[in-house]
């Protein structure tokens, strides 16, 4: 086993809240003492190898965003330890970065400057002369199949094409690892699909990926690994098909009632499967065979709206572990 | 495309990777360009974007002397015949007079938009500030980039100012560089009087949070009495006492006392000159040392 490129132990931010009003959560029970921090991470601890694909799965304000800028070397931690390629990063970030690839959650290109010529000064912020910066930038606009819009100022690019740039640009540098935070959020079904590719490619050519998603689909697509990230901590972790055998069945039968008569027909339901859950819209029942638990609704006289037989995600895992789905 | 060479099978897990030791000694290698010229990285791209503006830029630089000087030396000059007394009992012409305040004006004038809407994209609008953040650049190389692609442009705008004040003695009858062997030294203070106005606007402007039309207010109520009451048009002096002390706060009055030393010798105290650069270096330099601050404090979090 290669030594991690990346080493998380225990890391924590925390922020100063002005006000009481967004107080911290981690902070009422933590400590009556400093009522104005809000802990954003909290204790995280993990180890990326070289070449894995790994991500931080959670809700929107999980603490994973706040993980990736102290991973990225730009946000400086609170406590603990952490180590990027070997290196403290608040002593060498300058040189991590170097070697890193960033894609933010919101683009921060320069719409003031053309596609090309974004590629081509962030080359020059790693001090790479001119003539490669050149270079680099047409194949990765070739890359990011964007060649035809090189010329384009960023403001007149779609979405999709904003996130492949920016992807394209991070990899810039040729980057040991990349960082990728929701790349996808935003996106449509088809621009979603390319940019995947786009990172399995990376993924096969031996980079290290790490990701943040609040997407199910995109966890169990590309990451080879996960953690589960709730309130700063981390819940649960492992390979995607690891934590669905240990935390949700093989399938699941969503079945309809109408809102009004959902949680009536769930306690009808009981011992049907593993484990009975109650959503607003609906009931999922998780069992190894998701047919049989239909056929057995339909003999007790249960007639659902709706139903059908999925097979367990990651969404079902972070609905187990925190008893929330994963998009509000 | 050939991102990074082949490394043997497809498979990540059979690939060699190389060892920690071998990856931190090449991020190592790799940060040492970045550590030393990352300032001038970050400069290069603030001029970039300014080509974006570029015609704003010089049509401002060379118009604005052109239309000041011409309507001052045909209109105001004209109708002003009284000689300007410099201090040391001489006097100038009017335009003599009044030419290095409305240099350091420009200057000061190009400090006050680049300092502040620029500023705010990098942080909010466009937010490029964070792409910066993000690569090997560190935050204090990015606030000098801004000051430094300012600091550019202030040199092209204060010297096309003189260049035109030269020439306007050049074209017209009149007597425009009195001292042309120290004339040229109010280029440079031009650029100080820009940061000293500058760089404490850019803490400031880094330190928002939300534009509510702070920039404009700036113009209205900073910018614009500055530039009427710190003896631009008429000796300090004549202003009643109990409003003197908006020239002597102002940076603009410094400057443009600099610049008239320069242009003309007027009352070149020793002591006065030590305050005036003293003044302005020290609004420059703390102004510089605030926003460094501000950058790195907003750009860690």
């Amino acid at each position: 086993m290669p030594a991690p490129v990346i080493r998380a132990a225990n890391l924590v931010k925390t922020y100063r809240v002005r006000g009481s009003a967004r107080l911290a959560r981690g902070a009422r029970s933590r400590s009556a003492r400093t009522p104005s921090e809000f802990r954003a991470v909290d204790g995280l601890s993990f180890e990326v190898a070289p070449g894995e694909s790994f991500g931080l799965l959670g809700p929107n304000g999980a603490g994973k965003s706040t993980t990736m800028k102290m991973v990225g070397a730009v946000s400086t931690r609170t406590s603990g330890d952490l180590e990027i390629l070997g290196l403290d990063p608040d002593r060498y970030g300058p040189e991590i970065r170097s070697r890193l690839g960033v894609v933010p959650q919101e683009d921060n290109l320069d719409g003031e400057l053309n596609a090309r010529e974004n590629l081509y000064v962030y080359g020059r912020y790693f001090g790479l002369p001119g003539r490669v910066c050149a270079q680099k930038a047409d194949q990765l606009l070739a890359f990011a199949q964007l060649e035809d819009k090189a010329k384009s100022k960023v403001d007149q690019l779609s979405g999709g094409m904003k996130r492949r740039l920016t992807i394209a640009r991070g990899l810039i540098n040729d980057p040991r690892i990349l960082l990728l935070d929701e790349p996808t959020t935003g996106l449509d079904p088809q621009a979603r699909h390319i940019l995947w590719d786009r990172l399995f490619r990376l993924k096969e050519r031996g980079t290290t990926l790490v990701l943040t998603t609040h997407y199910m689909d995109e966890a169990e697509q590309l990451c080879d690994r996960l953690i589960v990230v709730d309130k700063g901590r981390i819940m649960a972790e492992g390979t995607p098909g690891a934590l669905i055998r240990q935390h949700a069945s093989r399938e699941v039968a969503e079945v309809r009632f109408g809102s009004a008569h959902n949680e009536l027909a769930a306690a009808q339901l009981a011992g049907f499967g593993d484990r009975v859950e109650v959503l607003p819209d609906r009931v999922l029942v998780y069992a190894h065979d998701g047919e049989a638990v239909l056929a057995r609704i339909a003999e007790t006289g249960l007639r659902p709206l709706t139903s059908l037989v999925r097979r367990a995600s990651l969404e079902d895992v972070f609905l187990r572990l925190t008893g929330r789905s994963l998009i509000e | 495309m050939t991102l990074r060479p082949a490394q043997g099978g497809s498979d990540a897990t059979t690939r060699a990777h190389p060892s920690i030791d071998e990856l931190r000694a090449e991020a190592l290698a790799a940060g040492r360009k970045p550590r030393r010229f990352g300032s001038w990285y970050a400069t290069e791209h603030m001029l970039r974007a300014m080509r974006a503006y570029g015609w704003t830029i010089v049509v401002g630089a060379l118009g604005q002397p052109l239309v000041y000087l011409f309507g001052l030396a045909v209109g105001l000059a004209a109708l002003i015949q009284q000689q300007i007394p410099t201090g040391d009992g001489g006097s100038v012409s009017y335009l003599v007079f009044v030419a290095p305040a409305l240099l350091m004006t420009a200057t000061i004038a190009v400090a006050s938009e680049e300092f502040t809407y620029p500023v705010m994209a990098g942080f909010k609008w466009r937010r490029y500030f964070y792409g910066f953040n993000a690569s090997a650049l560190s935050s204090p190389q990015i606030a000098n980039g801004v000051t430094l692609a300012a600091s550019a442009r202030m040199l092209f705008a204060g010297g096309a100012y003189y260049l035109f004040i030269w020439a306007f003695g050049e074209v017209f009858p009149v007597v425009t560089v009195l001292e042309p062997a120290t004339g040229w030294i109010s280029v440079p203070v031009g650029l100080l009087a820009g940061l000293s106005f500058g760089m404490p606007l850019m803490a400031y402007a880094a330190s928002l949070q939300e534009d509510k039309g702070q920039f404009a207010l700036v113009q209205r109520f900073v910018f614009m009495p500055m530039f009427l009451f710190s003896g631009t048009f008429y000796p300090l002096g004549n202003l009643p006492v109990w409003l003197q002390w908006i020239g002597w706060i102002s940076p603009l009055w410094h400057a443009t006392e600099l610049g008239r030393m320069a242009g003309f010798g007027a009352g070149a105290d020793p002591v006065m000159l030590v305050v005036h650069v003293a003044y302005l270096l020290v609004l420059s330099v703390g102004g510089y040392l605030l926003a460094r601050r501000v950058f790195t404090r907003r750009l860690a979090r």
